[in-house]
């Protein structure tokens, strides 16, 4: 059943015909703003919110008031402060932020509002990705709404806080979801991500303090201004607060995404949510966040999905929707997929990355033909080291290599099935006749 | 020469960014929505309202996968092709408009209509394999007759 109650994020999402401001607004939409602005200090909303142990949904799985805590604040720090939604939705196997969006677009603008007056950001942005053309409009309706009534501009509420929100369509790139790229392309320029320190707390958008938060973590937001730390900590079956956008994509019979408890099994959301696999396939392997996260197994089916239980079994929540892999879909195949498209979407920084990936995707080409050389494997978990972190400039050939190595771990049989044995060169045949000429030409023999 | 539209909604875009340069991106998609894709004359033109050069306009230009530098079609399908679709089968997607269309991924039909791209993950997984005309999503793909229909129902638009 969905009830804001336990389902704060999905209840009333209505992706067909979402809620306008008066709707919105009779089922308690806006009402943590009237709470925040008139009754909290700013501080009070960052320990709240830090409190709630709100942690962050595109993936990094940061505390959120705590990113918050981190901005700059009196007077010598810089008035202009930005807030940065990033809703470039582009992990592969991911659409969760999409439905938020379309759905309830007003949830997602009170959210942008109320997390900026904790911090005292001046102006925020949505970073939309450009292909997200159903949720631009629903959210430029919303945003026009709410400064219609008095939630956006000067003066918000009566009080002396004052914001303006922007929606900025993205041109693609995946990198983009990378935060100090996602900064770059904000402001104009090729999406390459930044060095790190400083972080974009203290130096972000055009060199202010900035934060960038995923769709679905502000989504949150509002929700526990209303409702309090201890609310948000019991809609959780895990450490971490709160409900997660579960989703499955696959050979599941009814793919989708739920708002369910933060910590329910693997098991449960294939069987129950997903309502099965297809008749006529069987699991095999699963990526529990996204493309860039490892492969998870059969034994791992009761694990609970949270950031702690899926960091422990060696791979990550990232996202929360997962990717299944079955029985007759070649895993070689999937994973070749995988590294094409980062190979695809590096942005050619830093050469590990650039030229790694394309190095690791044609090795992989040829494995999933049943091509394979003897030293592929090899030269694939080289690659697994020379691209892992502290290697790259930013953590987009990591991910990349997530699914390869832990697939390498847990299907390693595919892989050297895949391999054909060195052909001897037999006498007469144009390589043996060209190993000699060539021994001949350098003045040897055989 | 910008037309008097675009620099309209340059001058309307330029106002929610502190520094000039950040409309860059905006600019391009401005162009590319009037004129259809961006070519060198719309890089200069860019470049002389931002006041940059122009090779900085087309470093940014060419980035992005959704600024077409070459002409396309009036109608640019974007096939999804990363894993939740593959899984499911979007192999043959390309494959039907293939036979039907003569069409591949970067190509366009003579008559200047459809233009094919591969793109990533368009989000919408649950109904993969899927692919995009404007704000126009075709999923579930998973049958050559439901590839063909959305074929159909592309080149009816």
């Amino acid at each position: 059943m969905s009830s804001p109650e336990t389902k704060p994020l999905l209840s009333y999402c209505d992706p067909e015909n979402p809620m306008d401001l008066k709707a919105y607004e009779a089922v308690g939409g806006y009402k943590s703003l009237h709470k925040a602005l008139k009754h909290m200090t700013p501080p009070e909303v960052v320990e709240l919110v830090k409190d709630s142990n709100l942690r962050g949904r595109g993936g990094a799985g940061f505390n959120t008031g705590l990113k918050w805590s981190f901005v700059p604040q009196g007077d010598n720090a810089p008035k202009e402060k930005y807030l940065v939604c990033n809703a470039d939705e582009m992990e592969p196997g991911t659409f969760k932020d999409r439905l938020l969006m379309e759905g309830k677009p007003h949830q997602l603008v009170e959210a942008m509002i109320v997390s900026a007056y904790a911090f005292g950001a001046t102006t925020g942005y949505i970073f939309l990705r450009g292909e997200y053309k159903l949720a631009e409009r629903r959210l430029l309706d919303a945003i026009a709404e709410a400064k219609a009534a008095g939630y956006l501009g000067n003066n918000i509420l009566g009080t002396d806080y004052s914001y303006e929100l922007v929606l900025h369509t993205s041109a693609g790139r995946y990198i983009c979801g990378e935060e100090t790229a996602l900064l770059n392309a904000l402001e104009g320029r090729r999406a390459n991500p930044r060095a790190k320190p400083p972080f974009p707390p203290a130096v972000g958008l055009w060199g202010k303090p900035t934060i960038i938060n995923n769709v679905e973590t502000l989504s949150n937001v509002p929700h526990i201004i209303n409702n309090g730390k201890e609310w948000f900590h019991g809609l959780s079956d895990s450490n971490d607060g709160g409900t997660k956008l579960y989703g499955i994509s696959g050979r599941v019979n009814t793919p989708g995404i739920w708002e369910l408890p933060l910590g329910v099994t693997i098991r449960e959301l294939i069987e129950e949510h997903g309502g099965g696999m297809r008749d006529g396939y069987k699991f095999r392997g699963v990526l529990p966040g996204g493309a860039s996260t490892d492969f998870l197994v059969e034994e791992h089916l009761d694990l609970k999905m949270d950031y702690d239980t899926i960091a422990k079994a060696g791979s990550r929540l990232g996202t929360g929707t997962m990717i299944l892999l079955d029985d007759k879909t070649s895993v070689l195949g999937m994973v070749h997929n995988l590294i094409q498209f980062f190979a695809h979407e590096s942005c050619g920084w830093c050469t590990p990355c650039r030229d790694g990936l394309p190095w690791v995707e044609r090795v992989m080409e040829a494995l999933k033909d049943g091509r394979g050389s003897p030293g592929d494997i090899e030269t694939l978990e080289k690659h697994c080291r020379y691209l892992w972190i502290g290697c790259t400039f930013c953590a987009l050939a990591p991910g990349a290599v997530e699914p390869l190595k832990s697939a390498l771990k847990y299907f390693r049989e595919d892989f050297e099935n895949a391999i054909r044995p060195a052909p001897e060169p037999a006498d007469g045949s144009i390589r043996a006749k060209a190993r000699q000429g060539l021994l001949e030409a350098l003045g040897q023999t055989n | 020469m910008l037309t008097e539209a675009e620099r309209k909604e340059l001058d309307h875009e330029a106002e929610h960014y502190e520094h000039k340069q950040a409309l860059t991106i905006e600019a391009l998609k401005i162009l590319q929505n009037h004129r259809g894709w961006i070519s060198d004359d719309s890089i200069k033109d860019i470049a002389e309202y931002l006041k940059c050069d122009p090779s900085e306009v087309d470093s940014v230009a060419t980035f992005y996968n959704l600024i077409y530098r070459k002409p396309v079609g009036k109608k640019v399908v974007h096939v999804c092709t990363s894993v939740s679709c593959w899984i499911m089968g979007s192999e043959n997607i390309e494959k039907r408009f293939q036979d039907k269309l003569g069409l591949g991924y970067g190509q366009t039909t003579g008559d200047d209509q459809v233009t094919l791209v591969r793109n990533q993950c368009l989000g919408y997984c649950d109904h993969a394999p899927c692919m995009q005309l404007n704000d126009k999503m075709y999923g579930d793909l998973e049958t050559d007759a439901s590839v063909d229909a959305a074929i159909d129902d592309i080149q009816a638009i």
